[in-house]
């Protein structure tokens, strides 16, 4: 007892207190740099395996995404979707809930949101439209979520597998719709939306042009600051973390847990279900089968390498969006499946690199201690 | 359609899903998550095609395919049992993983972002009567009998006990010498072997591998383990009674009965209800998920 006293002294809190900090950050960004590096060497051995060089390739990869405006306009479509089903993840994640329904979220989200696009009269205003076609991807997303949030407290069914069999009955049932009563011959996608449509970045900037870039990013940037805000200054945000940090502990001190079960996994469904609107209200102006394209488990992706923070999460997606798009620019030289094997190796390596580090960092003396 | 057709479809729908279940019930009665079932097939199948194409024999394809399934299994056990990485996050690294590979070697190999050529498999369906060609192939016999002999590792034999120890209670197995990180890597690499055994099965059934060609059958295995309650029997009853729904559905194709998406959802839709315990609650092993520290 009377050591707590003396570690609580003002000369010895600031040092540790500073050295606690560079470990904090060390720990959230080594994991993703160690992976970048492998991700790397293992990129070299790709392109070298295909007889071309890694320096003309990268090179290739880094003007076709960021080098020219559609290229970065096609990255900054992609990374919207990702950062909405990185939030959704990371949230959940924040919490300890393990969200892998993202992609049955985000299609019925998006299918959701075509659906009162198409409902709507013609005539409503956009300000109405717009809004209302996003309320109804967030309630379809958030319906979705919300499953298994109850069946995990109510009856303590493991969310990562109600998520995941829910993923193959929502798209299953979103097919049958589509298919049954919804689509347009011969194709297999909804008719187009009457109403609810939002701007692209080409109807203001000339530059753009041809990239599906639209408004949607600048929506997903507010909700990650909303998102930021939510988890570190409210009661409700207070609430998720304590419970995704000891449910026993939260509980015992007064948290309902599972009702932030289920708040979280329908809240998270909602994210997810809202980057639905990027595709549908952004690019096509319709709901097609297998829109998502992986999106959704991407998603987990960019919760893990951006170490479910808000601003790692929009890092993250800028950085796998970088990768899907870098594909097809290198895909002159090198088959654009190779990015494919590179998400998944850095994946991996962040997951194994995240307990390493943080173990290696905790033997360091002097923090251990504290 | 006779009952013998029926019966011969039904086994050849389920071979896939016994031999992945087979694998996944080891993993997980290990205190290992399996996710990576769907992905572990998925190198199977491509490199049984790949075995198969350059030695002209489907024994070398399956020999081949046995050794990626071995491989990224052990890929699987160095990450979440050495690193102590998220297992979760880890099965769903390799099935990702695997889907690329298999996509950037397809365009290697075979110039082709499809499917493969022709190779040679174990069966010629050319016979005319499926249900011959099914006794004739060795994998189907194999993926019969995986059940049973998993029945028997689990529950007669010193290592299966270990098995059932380190993924009940990890520390009580420590405390009576047994090494719980070498058990899991034993349970989680032939993990990987059984399952990609069914990847070569289906690869070789077709004749050939085309992307993505394991369509979801990792997560319907992992769907019979849990319907099984983690059992090995009732897991394969659980294959066997989804693959006859969509024997039943194939069947049934064309008549506008039911719509092929609601039976392709029986599955999914039966392992939550079990998971939410309406007749009686699926359990996982106590220490599925958590590694030994």
């Amino acid at each position: 007892m009377s050591s707590a006293t003396e570690v609580a002294s003002p000369e010895s809190v600031s040092p540790v207190r500073a050295g606690r900090w560079r470990t904090r950050v060390e720990e959230a960004i080594l994991p993703p740099l160690i992976a970048l590096l492998i991700a790397l060497v293992a990129g070299d051995i790709l392109i070298l395996s295909f007889g071309q060089s890694p320096g003309s390739v990268y090179r290739m990869l880094l003007e076709g995404t960021w080098g020219n405006a559609y290229g970065f306009g096609q990255v900054i479509f992609k990374a919207t979707t990702l950062i909405f089903t990185g939030l959704a993840v990371s949230l959940g994640l924040r919490a300890g809930l393990f969200n892998i329904g993202a992609e049955g979220q985000l299609a019925a989200g998006g299918f959701a949101a075509a659906l009162a696009g198409l409902l709507l009269p013609g005539a409503t205003p956009t300000l109405i439209a717009v809004p209302l076609a996003v309320l109804a991807a967030a309630l379809a997303g958030g319906a979705v979520g919300w499953v298994p949030g109850v069946l995990k407290a109510r009856f303590g069914a493991h969310e990562v597998i109600v998520t995941i069999m829910l993923n193959f009955i929502v798209l299953a049932l979103l097919n049958y719709v589509v298919a049954a009563h919804l689509h347009v011959s011969e194709t297999l996608h909804t008719p187009e939306m009457r109403a609810g449509a939002v701007p692209r970045f080409s109807s203001f900037l000339e530059a753009f042009h041809g990239s599906a870039a639209n408004i949607t990013f600048l929506f997903a940037l507010v909700l990650a600051g909303i998102v930021a805000w939510f988890l570190f200054r409210t009661r409700g945000g207070y609430d998720l973390r304590a419970t995704g940090l000891q449910p026993d502990a939260a509980e015992y001190g007064g948290i309902r847990v599972g009702g932030v079960w289920i708040r979280t996994l329908a809240l998270s469904g909602a994210l997810a279900g809202l980057g639905g609107i990027n595709y549908v209200l952004g690019y096509k102006h319709y709901y097609e089968e297998g829109f998502g394209a992986g999106a959704g488990f991407l998603g987990i992706a960019v919760a893990l390498v951006g170490r479910n923070h808000p601003v790692g999460v929009v890092l993250a997606a800028l950085f796998f969006a970088t990768l899907s798009q870098g594909g097809l620019a290198i895909h002159a030289l090198v088959p654009k499946q190779m990015v494919e094997v590179l998400q998944g190796l850095v994946i991996l390596a962040v997951a194994a690199a995240v307990p390493e580090v943080r173990r290696v960092l905790r033997m360091r003396p002097g923090i251990a201690a504290a | 359609m006779r009952f013998v057709d029926f019966l011969a479809q039904v086994i050849r729908i389920a071979i896939p899903y016994l031999f992945a279940a087979a694998g996944g019930v080891m993993a997980e009665k290990a205190g290992v998550v399996s996710l990576a079932l769907e992905g572990f097939m998925l190198s199977g199948a491509f490199a049984a095609v790949l075995g198969s194409f350059y030695s002209g024999s489907p024994w070398i394809g399956l020999l081949c395919g046995i050794v990626a399934g071995l491989l990224f299994g052990l890929v699987h056990a160095v990450a979440s049992i050495r690193y102590r990485a998220d297992q979760i996050v880890v099965g769903i690294a390799i099935n990702l993983l695997v889907i690329g590979i298999t996509r950037f070697f397809l365009r290697l190999a075979f110039d082709s972002s499809s499917n493969s050529p022709r190779v040679a498999g174990f069966s010629e369906p050319a016979q005319g009567n499926i249900f011959l060609a099914s006794l004739s192939n060795p994998l189907v016999w194999a993926g019969l009998l995986s059940v049973p002999l998993l029945t028997w590792v689990m529950y007669r034999t010193p290592f299966g006990l270990r098995i059932r120890a380190v993924g009940e209670h990890p520390e009580a197995a420590e405390t009576l010498g047994i090494r719980v990180p070498r058990v899991r890597y034993g349970a989680v690499a032939l993990s990987g072997m059984l399952a990609a055994m069914g990847g070569v099965y289906l690869a070789l059934d077709q004749h050939q591998f085309t992307d993505g060609m394991t369509a979801g059958r990792g997560f319907i295995a992992l769907a019979a383990i849990i319907f099984g309650r983690w059992d090995p029997a009732r897991a394969g009853i659980a294959c066997l009674l989804f693959a006859a729904a969509e024997t039943l559905q194939i069947q049934l194709q064309g008549t506008q009965a039911i719509p092929s998406q609601f039976v392709q959802m029986i599955p999914y839709v039966l392992t939550i209800v079990a998971l939410a315990g309406v007749v009686k609650r699926s359990v996982p092993p106590a220490a599925l998920g958590r590694s030994a520290d």
